[in-house]
């Protein structure tokens, strides 16, 4: 596969091709990020499409100092926020269990035993079944722990390079992390319940 | 000796430290503690265990393929762009 470098000096060439696969690599994650910030799925398309211009057209703009990929998510980033801009003031973040306290006794001990969701074991997982109900709980997680989600475990940015495209502390950012896999981790868990 | 130290912590506070130990932001005391308490507790390493899998899982997540009509378009968009 081509690396994004490779990919982008093609495209300073104005190779076509190289245009499409960047988009076909980064369309949806773009969508699923931008979607976190505007009311509607076309809003959210259009702040997708202005970012692939403002690439095409300022990719001399693009010195290497970042990856490309964190580039391109802080260029969508600043649109979407523009197009979404009855911008919800961040509300300061409420406290949150990462574990419902009933799963916990007055000791604050575990009241009931927790599942090894290991390899061997009847609760294995596998990667392929579970992408429907990773997809469906992403969107569920509330959108400031999905963009924190989606960059770092899905898209494996750095937390340096979440903070860059999200324009927030290191702080937040572990807690919006922390709020979000151990919600998606809540999911996982009543699946393999279910099953 | 088994008695409980005054600084040993209980699951549902170990619980709340798991973002920051994978991420390696304790201290080096709350890790020896946090540490401690994972050699003593099943259930909170299985529950470490389990992030780790959600952590993993989120990684497997394709991008679907793009429509043939979204290409289409892009592709139109994309000579536009060159050409202005």
């Amino acid at each position: 596969m081509d690396t994004d470098l490779e990919l982008l000096a093609r495209l300073r060439e104005g190779d076509e091709e190289a245009f499409v696969t960047l988009v076909t690599r980064y369309q949806h994650p773009m969508l699923r990020l931008a979607r976190s910030y505007v009311p509607s799925r076309a809003v959210a398309e259009e702040a997708v499409q202005d970012t692939w211009m403002g690439v095409v057209k300022g990719i001399e703009r693009f010195e290497g100092r970042s990856t490309f990929k964190t580039w391109l998510f802080r260029i969508l980033v600043n649109r979407a926020r523009t197009a979404g801009s009855r911008e919800q003031r961040h509300a300061p973040l409420e406290p949150q269990r990462a574990v419902d306290p009933i799963r916990f006794d007055t000791n604050g001990q575990w009241a009931d035993p927790v599942d090894r969701w290991a390899e061997d074991s009847e609760n294995h997982l596998e990667a392929a079944a579970w992408g429907p109900v990773l997809q469906s709980g992403l969107e569920d997680l509330p959108a400031r722990q999905r963009q924190v989600v989606v960059l770092r475990d899905v898209e494996g940015l750095s937390s340096d390079e979440v903070c860059a495209v999200l324009e927030i502390s290191a702080g937040n950012q572990r807690i919006l992390l922390h709020r979000g896999r151990t919600r998606l981790r809540e999911i996982l868990e009543a699946q393999i319940a279910k099953a | 000796m088994l008695s409980l130290r005054r600084r040993d912590i209980v699951c549902q506070e170990a619980v709340e430290l798991v973002t920051d130990y994978l991420e390696g932001t304790l201290s080096r005391r709350s890790r020896r503690r946090f540490e401690a308490h994972l050699r003593a507790c099943p259930n909170c390493s299985a529950y470490l265990e389990q992030i780790r899998m959600t952590i993993d899982l989120a990684g497997t997540i394709e991008p679907e393929d793009l429509s043939p009509e979204a290409r289409a378009d892009l592709t139109e968009l994309y000579r536009r762009w060159r050409s202005e």
